[in-house]
């Protein structure tokens, strides 16, 4: 199938500021698709540039086949949602999402039935006649996103969709959004800076750093298989230990750690040479932590002393110092309920987990 | 940022250009060495060499900033005063009307404002002999009333962005609330104070027709004088003095922008 | 105690220094001239308001005022908006300095300002030898002394007053706003006259109303730029009271003059006032 969004070799440049250098990307139709990325990491240019907004330095933008590299915004079968949901203040909530349709020069009936099923979509009908400053944050959102809706456009971008809102609603707004995605069918490109709000939206994530991509993928395949140390650290909290190659077979990498006091071995199939300096990562969920050393001959068990704990309710996170000084994140689920805390400061521990849970990273 | 528009850069550069270009002019043939004033005759400045031995002007000029000087110091004093009442005590009797009383004096025609000062100050000489001779005292009077109302204002708007926890962190502290005026937001307020000072002190030396009504004869002020002059047409010592003022101002413009600027 | 002081001090001035000078123009308008110190009767007669009320040239000339002060508003208005909309969209750093130079004019004497065209509109001044010099015209043009040069004079003056209420609506406004409107399918300028013009719209009544009020009771400009016989309402007063010494007719100008200038303040508050409430 052919892809529905193709970027080839898109470059912008503002001065002598390279926002984003020779890009390629492909997003199929009726995907959910997000770019994360820090702030200045060239994620809003990109998005600018898709729905028209800014023009291309150099490389070309195709959608549905169609190259759209120089058309206006205007002319473009995009809409956007703006970070700041940009509502019309002067315009009653039906005006504003009316809006769209009245610039199309369609007749008034038909414009009429299409805001009142939008506005039944967005559950905005008592709202109707407010003017946005009668309207909660998430009510104004609600608007922002009817009104980019009601244009049937080929694909909605959204510039932090729900960096406005506050936590709970948040939450509720995502599986909204995704919700409306699924009935519609329409391709959205997301550009959030939140990692959670990525993970929990999308079909797929493109992480973004300097301009460049750094990874595209499922979060699944982000967040378990990091490529490299950005994404690892960029996505989730992660240990990482250095050291140099020593053996590699088909699908694994043993590296001798001194700030582990032995030699790791975790799954990866890049081409390292024995000697090359490289990284073993895990993530802290992935690691175990008890007070007799396990039973496992296959599992990396390392001795330590907790530096430091803390409880989060539904799970705990340790510190736990190594003999080399070094410092491992854990986190462990709380199944049980207890007053009483099952580790203490200054405790000695072992800390232990399975070469398959951990991952190498080459920069 | 977006580029600008065709258009709106040649609207610009002729607005700038309208703004400016008779400035330019009046500086240029400052140095005009024939004495019709339209006719170029060469470069020469002796007609600031002529400025220089106007005993009118020099009396007229002296006047002026004495006038400025005083009612820029007061309307601070009694602008400051009042932008505090209406920014810090939000309800006392007359507030409407108080609020109100400082505000017009700034959109008031200049006619209206003098005609009407000027009458007050008959009535008042009728009722009391006070003022015996109108022109310093009444000049500076007039000038403090309209231009308090700017220093309010000013200061009204300092306060209201200012944080007010801080004069109630001060109280807490077991501050007078006389002295946390004092020692906390007079100094916070203090580059506002500044700024309607200067705004005052220049309204002042600007006005015309305000003191054209209240001042009597005798006391001519700056404006007055070359008001006196130039009705007659275009004069080149005019012209002269016309450059030392735009120079001046626009030295001390640029002095305290670039100064403010390397302060934020 | 000291909080009777901060607020009587201030308060008292404008009551004895603005409030009440207004209730003696309203009384004089009410007197009749007589020859004497001061010359005006202790007496109560309308007669200077129907005397203004039923002469045209006064209605004229309050007319003529109206047309000037409102003619330079527009002309204010025309030339402001654009250059105030590319002010706000510069660099700040630019933006800073276009600001200063608009600022700037204000510092420097008004007369001057005026006075500089003078030698501009001169029949010998720059405008009449630069058109004379491109081979526009072969005679002076008439410029000094007419309608014309007191138009230019007025939004001369007042430009930066429109300018900076302007620039702060525009300054303010979400840029978004702008771009959401394009993205639904606005061109640039529809985009323009369906969000930036509205959204302006309390930067251009407060820049007009800026503009307008001064101007209606303009004196120097007049009297410098326009001729002899072009009468504007301040300078009538000027005159009725300084070389006819007429004062209750110079009151009553005043307090009519007055009665017109609060008129549109006050509908105009209401209208900004309901504007903000939203849909009532």
């Amino acid at each position: 199938m052919k892809d529905f969004i193709r970027l080839r070799g898109v470059s912008k440049k503002f001065g002598d500021f390279v926002a984003v250098d020779n890009v390629d990307l492909d997003i199929e139709r009726g995907e959910l698709f997000s770019i994360l990325g820090g702030s200045g990491c060239g994620k809003t240019t990109l998005l600018r540039m898709l729905a028209g907004f800014e023009l291309p330095t150099s490389g070309s933008i195709e959608i549905d086949g169609v190259d759209v590299t120089d058309q206006p915004p205007y002319e473009r079968h995009v809409n956007m949602m703006f970070q700041s949901y940009a509502v019309f203040p002067h315009m009653t909530v039906e005006k504003n999402i009316g809006y769209g349709l009245r610039k199309e020069k369609l007749p008034q009936p038909e414009i009429a039935k299409r805001v009142d099923e939008m506005l039944e979509l967005v559950q905005l009908q008592e709202l109707r006649s407010r003017k946005p400053d009668q309207l909660s944050g998430g009510q104004r959102q609600r608007v922002a996103l009817a009104r980019a809706l009601i244009k049937q456009p080929k694909v909605l971008l959204l510039d932090e969709p729900l960096a406005a809102l506050d936590k709970k609603l948040r939450e509720r707004t995502q599986f909204e959004l995704m919700n409306i995605q699924d009935e519609l069918g329409i391709t959205f490109v997301v550009v959030t800076h939140d990692q959670e709000e990525a993970m929990t939206l999308s079909s797929r994530i493109a992480v973004m750093d300097r301009g460049q991509f750094r990874q595209i993928g499922t979060p699944k395949e982000i967040y378990e298989f990091p490529s490299n140390r950005f994404v690892a650290e960029f996505i989730g909290t992660i240990n990482t230990f250095s050291g140099h190659v020593t053996a590699r077979d088909e699908d694994s990498i043993s590296v001798a750690a001194t700030e582990a006091g032995v030699t790791l071995t975790a799954l990866g199939k890049q081409a390292v040479e024995e000697g090359q300096q490289i990284e073993i990562a895990i993530r802290p969920e992935k690691i175990f932590v008890s007070k007799e050393k396990p039973d496992d001959g296959d599992a990396v068990c390392l001795p330590g002393v907790v530096d430091d704990l803390g409880y989060l309710g539904n799970r705990s996170l340790y510190r736990i110092r190594l003999e080399s000084g070094k410092i491992v994140q854990v986190s462990s689920q709380n199944r049980r309920r207890s007053v009483t805390r099952f580790l203490e400061w200054e405790d000695k521990v072992w800390i232990s987990w399975r070469p398959r849970s951990a991952v190498v990273l080459l920069d | 940022m977006n580029r600008q528009s065709r258009f709106i850069v040649s609207v610009l550069a002729f607005g700038y250009a309208f703004l400016y270009v008779p400035l330019v002019l009046v500086i240029v043939y400052s140095f005009n060495d024939s004495s019709i004033a339209t006719v170029w005759g060469g470069f020469s400045t002796r007609w600031y060499g002529e400025l220089l031995r106007n005993d009118q002007i020099l009396d007229a000029a002296l006047l002026s900033l004495r006038i400025a000087l005083t009612s820029a110091t007061m309307a601070t004093i009694l602008g400051t005063m009042a932008g505090l009442a209406l920014a810090r005590f939000r309800r006392f009797r007359g507030r409407t009307l108080f609020s109100g009383m400082i505000t017009s004096p700034m959109v008031m025609p200049e006619v209206i404002t003098g005609l009407s000062l000027l009458l007050l100050f008959v009535t008042l000489q009728q009722l009391t002999g006070w003022p015996g001779q109108r022109g310093f005292g009444t000049i500076t009077i007039a000038h403090t009333t309209f231009s308090m109302a700017y220093v309010a204002i000013i200061v009204q708007s300092r306060l209201m962005a200012m944080d007010e926890s801080l004069e109630e962190a001060a109280m807490d502290l077991g501050g007078h609330p006389l002295r946390v005026i004092f020692d906390i937001t007079l100094p916070l307020i203090a580059p506002a104070m500044i700024a309607g000072w200067l705004l005052a002190f220049t309204l002042s030396l600007d006005d015309l027709v305000i003191a054209s009504f209240v001042s009597g004869p005798g006391s001519s002020t700056l404006p007055m004088y070359i008001f006196s002059k130039v009705k007659l047409g275009v004069s080149p010592d005019i012209n002269a003095l016309a450059t030392l003022i735009i120079l001046f101002i626009t030295v001390g413009v640029l002095l305290s922008w670039l100064v403010a600027r390397r302060r934020a | 105690m000291y909080r009777k002081l901060i607020i009587a001090a201030p308060y008292l001035w404008l009551l004895i220094f603005f409030l009440a000078p207004f209730a003696i123009v309203l009384r004089i308008s009410l007197a009749d001239p007589v020859i004497a110190q001061p010359p005006y009767s202790p007496t109560y007669s309308p007669d200077s308001f129907t005397f203004l009320l039923t002469d045209k040239l006064y209605a004229i000339t309050y007319l003529r005022s109206v047309i000037m002060a409102a003619g330079a508003t527009l002309l204010c208005l025309a030339l402001g908006f654009p250059m105030a909309y590319g002010i706000a969209r510069c660099q700040p750093a630019t933006r800073n300095m276009l600001l200063l130079l608009i600022i700037l004019p204000f510092w420097i004497s008004f007369l001057l300002r005026v006075y500089a065209w003078m030698g501009l509109m001169n029949n010998y001044g720059a405008i009449n030898n630069l058109l004379m010099w491109l081979g526009i015209v072969d005679q002076p043009v008439q410029l000094m002394y007419t309608d014309f040069a007191i138009f230019v004079g007025l939004a001369y003056s007042y430009l930066p007053f429109m300018i900076l209420p302007l620039y702060a609506t525009l300054e303010r406004m979400d840029l978004d706003l702008v771009e959401a409107a394009q993205d639904l399918g606005a061109s640039r300028s529809r985009a323009f006259w369906d969000v930036t013009w509205p959204l302006a719209r309390p930067g251009v009544i407060a820049g007009c109303l800026l503009v307008f009020i001064p101007a209606m009771g303009e004196y120097v400009i007049p009297y410098l730029l326009g001729g002899s016989e072009s009468l504007l309402i301040g300078r009538v007063l000027f005159d009725e009271f300084f070389v006819n010494r007429d004062w209750p007719l110079a009151s009553a100008v005043a307090v009519i003059l007055l009665l017109l200038l609060v008129v549109p303040i006050v509908l105009l508050q209401r209208y900004q006032a309901r504007d903000q409430e939203g849909t009532a």
